[in-house]
């Protein structure tokens, strides 16, 4: 276990959760929203306050989408590819964000971990397709333009 | 905190006076898109200028409230989500459209003070000036009855969900129906699984109620996964209280005492309004321990899902709420023995359970006298894709795509033709114009080989290409799919591979019966749904445009242009200068020439990128399909 890593967010998930190995799920979905990405040092804490092995909270965490071993970046951007929206052509949106920030489907976070690009199945906003996110805030009809232009901003932002 | 019924019907009474007192209001949709569109700074915008004008204006129900106040909600989706941020202002029925900041002012000094209607937000169409929301031919055609309060009431207060008779099926199913009671008025209603299996209700609570373990529990299915579809969204969003009833009312048939509402990650503001609403029943008392004074005690708890659409299928969903990985397994036993926990679990959708309360007060009979006699009621499709409305929608069983598509969804966008009607999702089908006048209930779409699902209708015009769209399906469930059982994990693989090869220009026309002998043997061999249903796209759109396949495969041409890997990109030498820009750009050298003379483009090499389009400046750069 690492002896610089710092635990005592854990234990506070880990209350909420009432140390059920049952609520893995929940706690890795807080441990991923204090973090941003699942660290590799919280295997071994979780699996000896849990008391359950270090490969089922592993399989767990690689089983579901929204978990991330990778740290990902300040700025999630999600690209809805739903059917709504991939009918509305998102895959533009998606392809002219990739080109421009350097990413590909399988280097789906920026250098300097300011973006992270990302598709998703279903917003539920298809009334507004296509749509997108970032950080959980949705953005509709979007364009390609307009994607750039909100990317824009949010590199002036930071 | 509630004690016994008379405490809930005094409160009731209390509300429903200061509900009558509230002389105007103001209804701001709250739903996922609305806000996007920034309905909450219009909420808060009109609530500035009302106080700055003093006009008296509540944002909550009051014990004592003030003559002549104006009420402000945020509400749940109206539906009409293309058209949003959408204001509703009663009693007068006005719905307001794409309503900004900066139209505050216009609306409080015209329809708040002076009952005037502000003409330039209203709906209009050919000419005509639809002022009232029932006008508007989206909205006429309809039948609401799961999605009666959506944007109708704040959805995020307890009292006007009370005041307005919420709980008060809960109360009668408690206080005078016996278990028997309940589960024979849901069983004689017909109410038919919302989800999209068609199971009926009532027979699913009956073999819950049947089994001697003393644990039971009750899960609501809110992983609404499909692509295109948000009716779930939409009411757990717009009247949580509403499932929260109907799941209540199952565990007093069935002897449950712990509910789990199962809600996808990507719906954050539902799990947030589903919250507040349990945190508010669990403060009146009608969630909790001995409810109402009765020997019934029920507890609910919300678990977000983690983003695998395979958790949608039964005994994926309960695995994934114990905390394991989402796998379906083999049954029998079936999740109403062994489901949960290994205990009897009743596990219906969001909308099922909303259509329970209002069956338990209006009665079976009542119910059953909406739609066909087999699958009666209502459902609420998403209606989305190339089509003038988009939004949520609701009809009665039995209503044919034809009134859906062209009177409730004004048509096809920018006068296109119509191609055809994408239901079910995933595992679903499309839909011709051959069928346009079928009616839309379970057994119907089965024998015309697609199926309800949960409610997603994607509409595409005529420039929509079905082997694409097939491809762009089974790369969705390729993705989704488990990995548990082989026919599903390698079956969706391989049909992909050769959709693939398709759209690329280099399918086989023995392509076609591989995918159809692949598709039989995956649909017969899988273990779950996904798997089962995971080839019916690519079926139904081989059986209703092979043309079009076989347009891709022998003449290597997408009859609509879209497939990009069909196109033919070429150097059109008048207006080429030489410069090798395109040259330097390509990412598979597959342009080459002469500085200062002309250059050409290798059509073997060319992967169709498109990156020297963009890059030449003199635009002698062409593509063709």
């Amino acid at each position: 276990m690492s002896t610089t890593f710092d635990y005592s967010n854990l234990d506070t998930i880990l209350r909420n959760h009432e140390f059920k190995s049952s609520n893995i799920i929940a706690i890795l979905q807080d441990t991923q929203e204090c973090y941003r990405y699942l660290p590799k040092d919280v295997f071994s804490y979780l699996s000896e306050k849990l008391g359950m092995s270090r490969a089922k909270i592993y399989s767990v965490a690689t089983f579901y989408e929204n978990f991330s071993l990778e740290p990902k970046g300040k700025f999630v951007i999600k690209i809805c590819d739903g059917t709504a929206c991939h009918v509305r052509k998102s895959v533009p949106i998606l392809e002219k964000l990739r080109s421009h920030l350097r990413l590909s489907e399988t280097k789906a976070t920026t250098d300097d971990l300011m973006f992270t690009l990302e598709t998703v199945s279903c917003l539920g906003v298809c009334g507004l397709a296509p749509a997108m996110t970032i950080n959980d805030k949705v953005h509709g009809a979007m364009t390609p333009e307009k994607a750039m232009e909100l990317l824009n901003t949010l590199k002036e932002e930071k | 905190m509630l004690h016994n019924r008379n405490e809930l019907i005094n409160v009731r009474n209390t509300y429903k006076n200061s509900f009558e007192k509230e002389k105007k209001r103001i209804l701001i949709c709250a739903g996922t898109g609305c806000i996007a569109g920034g309905s909450l700074d219009v909420y808060d915008e009109l609530i500035r200028i009302m106080k700055a004008k003093g006009i008296n204006c509540e944002v909550s129900l009051e014990k004592e409230p003030h003559d002549e106040t104006v009420g402000i909600k945020k509400s749940g989706c109206h539906g009409f989500c293309e058209m949003g941020p959408l204001v509703r202002i009663e009693p007068f029925g006005y719905l307001y459209l794409k309503v900004k900041v900066e139209d505050c002012e216009e609306i409080v000094d015209k329809t708040i003070v002076k009952d005037e209607c502000v003409e330039r937000l209203v709906y209009t169409k050919n000419g005509e000036i639809f002022r009232k929301q029932e006008e508007i031919t989206f909205y006429k055609k309809q039948t609401r009855v799961a999605l009666e309060h959506c944007g109708h009431i704040d959805a995020t207060s307890i009292e006007e969900y009370i005041a307005l008779g919420g709980y008060s099926a809960l109360e009668k199913a408690i206080f005078e129906m016996s278990s028997s009671d309940i589960i024979n008025e849901i069983t004689e209603s017909s109410l038919r699984g919302r989800g999209g299996g068609g199971f009926p209700t009532g027979s699913k609570w009956s073999q819950v109620a049947r089994q001697k373990e003393k644990i039971k529990y009750i899960v609501c299915n809110g992983d609404e996964g499909d692509p295109g579809a948000f009716m779930d969204r939409s009411l757990m969003e717009g009247d949580p209280h509403r499932v929260l009833e109907g799941m209540m009312i199952a565990a007093a048939a069935c002897g449950a005492q712990k509910g789990y509402i199962y809600v996808r990650a990507e719906y954050p503001l539902a799990v947030n309004r589903l919250s507040n609403a349990i945190k508010q029943a669990k403060e009146y008392g009608i969630i909790g321990d001995n409810i109402l004074g009765t020997s019934f005690s029920f507890d609910i708890q919300i678990n977000k899902g983690a983003g695998a659409f395979v958790c949608g299928e039964g005994s994926a969903l309960t695995a994934s709420i114990e905390g394991k990985r989402g796998m379906p397994r083999v049954k029998p036993p079936r999740t109403v023995e062994q489901g949960l926990f290994g205990k009897p679990t009743v596990l219906n959708n969001v909308e099922t359970f909303a259509n329970v309360p209002v069956i338990i007060n209006k009665g079976a009979q009542w119910y059953r006298s909406i739609g066909p006699r087999n699958s009666p009621g209502t459902k609420a499709f998403a209606l989305t894709g190339n089509i003038e409305n988009t939004g949520l929608i609701e009809v009665p069983m039995g209503t044919t795509l034809r009134e859906i598509i062209f009177d409730i969804g004004g048509g096809i966008k920018d006068g296109k033709k119509f191609k055809a009607v994408q239901i079910g999702g995933p595992s679903g089908g499309c839909l011709i114009t051959q069928n346009l006048d079928l009616p839309l209930d379970f057994d119907s779409l089965k024998k015309a080989g697609a199926m309800i699902g949960s409610g997603g209708l994607v509409v595409m015009d005529e420039d929509t290409c079905m082997v694409e769209i097939a491809r762009f399906f089974m790369s969705f469930t390729k993705n989704e799919s488990c990995g548990k059982c082989v026919p599903c994990r390698e079956g969706t693989k391989r049909m992909l591979e050769i959709l693939e090869g398709i759209v690329a220009g280099k399918g086989k026309l023995e392509d076609i019966d591989m995918l159809l002998e692949l598709a039989d043997t995956i649909s017969s061999t899988a273990l779950c749904g996904l798997g089962k249903t995971a080839s019916l796209p690519v079926v139904s759109t081989i059986n209703n445009f092979r043309d079009e396949y076989e347009a891709h495969i022998v003449d290597k041409k997408c009859p609509s242009k879209t497939c990009q890997k069909l196109k033919i990109i070429y150097i059109d030498t008048k207006f080429c200068k030489g410069c090798s820009k395109c040259s330097k750009i390509c990412p598979v050298g597959a342009i080459s020439g002469k500085i200062k003379a002309s250059f050409t483009i290798d059509n073997d090499k060319c992967i169709r990128c498109g990156s020297c389009i963009d890059a030449c400046a003199f635009k002698a750069i062409k593509e063709e399909q």
